[in-house]
């Protein structure tokens, strides 16, 4: 248990020299700590795979443009990638649930704490490491440093003969390293989950946010764990004289895709899945209204993780599977269209009849179900083998999972930022910076991804560094550069909002949002033990209980 | 054409399916002029097959959004918190099953109408053997260009596939083995058919038939390395008679001519022959593009430059300056060698 803090009371923590400061936040197993340094460490990563996301931008501004060097671009688009996949969005949600689930279920910390602490350096490390290549990867002549060999890193690329020097094991060690931290934080994530509930808490009343993060870590296991085993592969290929994936010497560069797609589909599942959890908790509470068909979430939920196994080989129609593969991969692909469909059909119904407040969360949650509705709508498209011999790996490809990773995740995750900053720091924003936020970021990110669709339609495929003029792509890619300097806007006020609130917003108060799930109970920031006398709880919402004692929910469910 | 026709219970879907293709056939005329890689503007069966179901798609997926987003905005506009609002909470509803019924099966119908009508065009394009008269080509991807073999035909060319013109009547279709020499790349000629990937270890197969004359354009669809953007694709579809005559001057070997002598010595005792295939001469390299007939193209360097004398002599000179990252060397001659090499290669018709 975590007891650094624990002794010393408040006063004394402030006075003491910052260097030892520092030194508890770089040893702490505290939960709450950790999942900030999660988050932070997030936010620096999103700064510098964002500005990596506006030098391609530019140099796609026009055809045939000369901003960067064709071997510039392709390691710009491989950093971007990676970087926001492993080091972005999977760390900023693992920070979340890190800091909140042991707050909702009434717990005083993870259940493991150092595996917990163990995971983070992992993670942490393993970005560094990646970033560490611009560096350290110069290794033969005229080998590049940063990886070039794309986020998915197709073999045979990836062999020595097609990517000499040291860029590429960079980027396998630094996915291998953080890999093994989100392997961890999904042990500790399903063990708190499952071990460490409160009394009175049963599975069926643990609210859905922790529900959602336990599929998630769930998925994480059986995800992770491949793409550790192919990155191993990877490197026994190239030093150890292996042939799993070189092309050369017999092996099979379709094998990469499939070990990596068997992690690349339930992935997105598992950055998708806790942005669901953000809306599950952000949208009821500003409708005024319980979720809608709770245990039908729940199921959804459990069945998307499920078929998200199972259509991993939607990213591979292209690579020339039997009839037979790709009829299979196009029903599970449009199966889970089903249970993503009654989420979407819940919240509406959630809302429906509530009295909606738009604070600024709720603004940004209500965004998501737009934008994720169009988003699912592009993957049925793609999810149709013969349209996705067109769309994919063209720019319709890329607008697609931008809708989900930005106008899905990303939405739901400013949402949490703004809902739980005030818990977390203490301080309530800005809600008028806030607001603006919002509506900076939505301008930008449909110029930016709504028009992205249409090159993709028209050839574009994704990965160049240049096009040629006169294929109708010069206009629609002049927008798309155009919203992205709308989006760096965004997050800049985004930022700036969350750093003057710290320092000089007002006090929250223990409970800002008049919400009903257990984090809210305690004070702003928690303590350290998180809750003075262990809470027990007779409902999904205890503290809807507490301020309706003549109405409680435990009535009802 | 069709190995293999729809069963009885997909005829329903395929007849909404044609439908819905022929009304878009106008559309698709107009927009070949928006872009020359247009998805929409199909011209040979399997890209109409694709066309005709996207358009089912597009118009399933699209009713679809215009029923949830109106239910979206109503409940936003209609059940936001007023002015007036008396601060009592709203009634506390819990669920209901026999709405979430409704919204799980109608989804399940409608993803098996889908599905039907997606199985039906994976029939369609990927069920279909070559009949008699088929034209076999091989396309061999490499960084960063395009090999084209015609094995029966005898004919080696790079970067620009020449195909007859297949009369929908009388289907005279090519049927592409796709390989790769290198890394993966893929073949993507929107108008002409969907992409699918050459993959080194795992040959591939896709075919057409194009139905129109004229130059369908494309490009390497999967990232190949450093030049990836610039491995575009051009497909010639040509009357039976000029693809005929195409062949005959293609079977040829090189043209000899005494008054460029210097040049082709040059090329001959340099490294250009350890990639370079010039037939009838000591050149027989296969890591870059046949030479033979390579005044008979309009572009060089797979497409990025058009085949002027002047590109050609830069291309020899400083790859770098037209495809930065290319494989093909600086070949460090003096203006003078440049010059006869140059003078040698213009007259490979």
């Amino acid at each position: 248990m975590s007891t650094d803090a624990l002794a010393l009371p408040r006063t004394e923590l402030a006075s003491r020299p910052v260097v030892s400061r520092l030194h508890d936040w770089v040893t702490t197993v505290d939960h709450k700590r950790l999942g900030i340094l999660y988050i932070i460490y997030a936010l620096v990563f999103l700064l510098i795979a964002g500005v990596e996301a506006m030098i391609i931008r530019i140099q796609l501004i026009r055809p045939h443009n000369d901003f960067v060097s064709p071997q510039v671009f392709n390691r710009l688009f491989t950093m971007h990638g990676t970087t926001m996949i492993f080091f972005v969005v999977m760390p900023v949600l693992f920070g979340f649930a890190n800091y909140l689930i042991p707050l909702m279920i009434g717990a005083r910390d993870m259940a493991f704490p150092r595996l917990n602490a163990f995971s983070f350096w992992m993670t942490a490390f393993g970005g560094l490491l990646l970033y560490f290549s611009l560096l350290g990867a110069n290794g033969l002549y005229g080998a590049g440093n940063a990886p070039d060999v794309g986020w998915f890193a197709y073999a045979p690329l990836t062999s020595q003969t097609f990517s000499v020097g040291h860029s590429t094991d960079f980027w396998i060690l630094a996915l291998l390293i953080s890999g093994f931290g989100s392997i961890g934080t999904a042990v500790n994530i399903i063990a708190t989950a499952l071990c460490m509930r409160c009394p009175g808490m049963t599975l069926a009343k643990m609210p859905l946010f922790v529900w959602l993060n336990l599929i998630m870590a769930g998925l994480v296991i059986l995800a992770v764990s491949p793409l550790t085993a192919a990155q191993i592969m990877l490197l026994v290929d190239r030093y150890l004289g292996g042939h799993f994936f070189d092309t050369q010497a017999g092996g099979s560069a379709v094998i990469w895709m499939h070990f990596f797609w068997v992690f690349g589909h339930p992935e997105v599942y598992v950055l998708v899945l806790p942005a669901f959890a953000f809306a599950s908790e952000i949208i009821p509470v500003f409708s005024r209204k319980p979720i809608f068909g709770y245990s039908v979430m729940v199921g959804a939920t459990v069945a998307i993780g499920f078929i998200s196994m199972s259509v991993w080989a939607h990213h591979m129609f292209t690579v020339g599977m039997s009839s037979a593969a790709n009829n299979f991969f196009v029903i599970s692909t449009m199966a889970i269209a089903v249970p993503t469909g009654i989420k979407i059909f819940n919240w509406l119904a959630t809302m429906w009849g509530g009295k909606i407040e738009f604070k600024t969360p709720m603004l940004f949650c209500i965004a998501f179900l737009f934008q994720f509705l169009i988003a699912g709508l592009t993957g049925i498209m793609q999810g149709a083998a013969p349209f996705d011999w067109h769309l994919g790996s063209s720019y319709f490809v890329v607008a697609h999972f931008h809708y989900v990773i930005v106008g899905g995740i990303l939405f739901c995750l400013f949402g949490a930022f703004y809902y739980w900053f005030p818990k977390m720091s203490g301080k309530m924003y800005s809600e008028t910076l806030g607001k603006l936020h919002f509506w900076i970021f939505i301008i930008g990110f449909h110029l930016t991804f709504d028009f992205m669709h249409i090159p993709g339609l028209l050839g574009m495929p994704r990965r160049i560094y240049t096009y040629e003029p006169g294929r109708g792509w010069d206009t629609w890619n002049f927008i798309v550069t155009i919203g992205v300097f709308f989006q760096a806007a965004g997050i800049l006020v985004f930022l700036g909002n969350l750093i003057w609130s710290y320092f000089r917003g007002k006090a929250a108060g223990s409970d800002p949002w008049d919400a009903w799930t257990l984090e809210w109970s305690t004070n702003s920031p928690p303590p350290a033990y998180n809750f003075a006398a262990i809470p027990i709880v007779k409902s999904r919402r205890p503290l809807w209980d507490l301020k309706h004692p003549a109405d409680p929910d435990w009535k009802y469910e | 054409m069709r190995s293999r026709g729809p069963s009885n219970r997909l005829v329903g879907v395929s007849q909404l399916v044609v439908l819905i293709g022929g009304a878009g056939t106008a559309f698709a005329d107009t927009a070949q002029t928006w872009s020359p890689t247009n998805i929409f503007a199909p011209a040979s069966t399997p890209a109409k097959s694709i066309f005709g179901l996207s358009l089912f798609i597009l118009a399933v997926t699209g009713a679809i959004f215009l029923v949830v987003f109106s239910l979206l905005l109503y409940s936003v506009v209609r059940f936001r918190k007023r002015k007036n609002d008396d601060g009592r909470e709203p009634p506390q509803v819990y669920g209901s099953n026999q709405v979430e019924l409704a919204w799980t099966i109608i989804p399940i119908l409608i993803v098996v109408a889908l599905f039907m009508a997606t199985a039906r065009v994976i029939a369609v394009v990927q069920r279909t053997s070559p009949p008699g008269n088929a034209i076999a080509v091989t396309a061999i991807g490499h960084q960063f260009w395009w090999e084209y073999r015609y094995p029966d035909l005898g004919v080696v060319t790079a970067n620009e596939l020449h195909l007859p013109v297949s009369d929908p009547a009388y289907p005279t279709p090519t049927f592409i083995q796709l390989l790769s020499a290198d890394t993966d790349h893929s073949f993507w000629v929107p108008r002409l058919g969907g992409k699918t990937d050459l993959i080194p270890n795992h040959p591939n197969a896709m075919w057409m038939d194009p139905q129109e004359t004229g130059v369908y354009l494309g490009q390497c669809a999967q990232y190949c390395g450093t030049q990836h953007a610039k491995m575009l694709l051009r497909v010639y579809v040509q009357s039976k008679d000029d693809f005929d005559s195409w062949i005959r001057q293609q079977r040829q070997p090189a043209f000899v001519n005494e008054a460029v002598s210097e040049g082709q010595q040059l090329f001959e005792t340099t490294a250009c022959i350890n990639c370079h295939t010039v037939s009838g001469t000591v050149a027989n390299g296969r890591f870059g593009p046949d030479l033979t007939h390579l005044m008979s193209r309009d572009t060089i360097a797979a497409g990025a430059a058009s085949n002027t004398p002047e590109n050609l002599r830069l291309w020899i000179r400083n790859p770098n300056a037209i495809k930065p990252g290319s494989l093909m060397p600086a070949m460090q001659l003096s203006e003078q060698q440049l010059n006869a090499v140059t003078a040698y290669l213009e007259t490979l018709r």
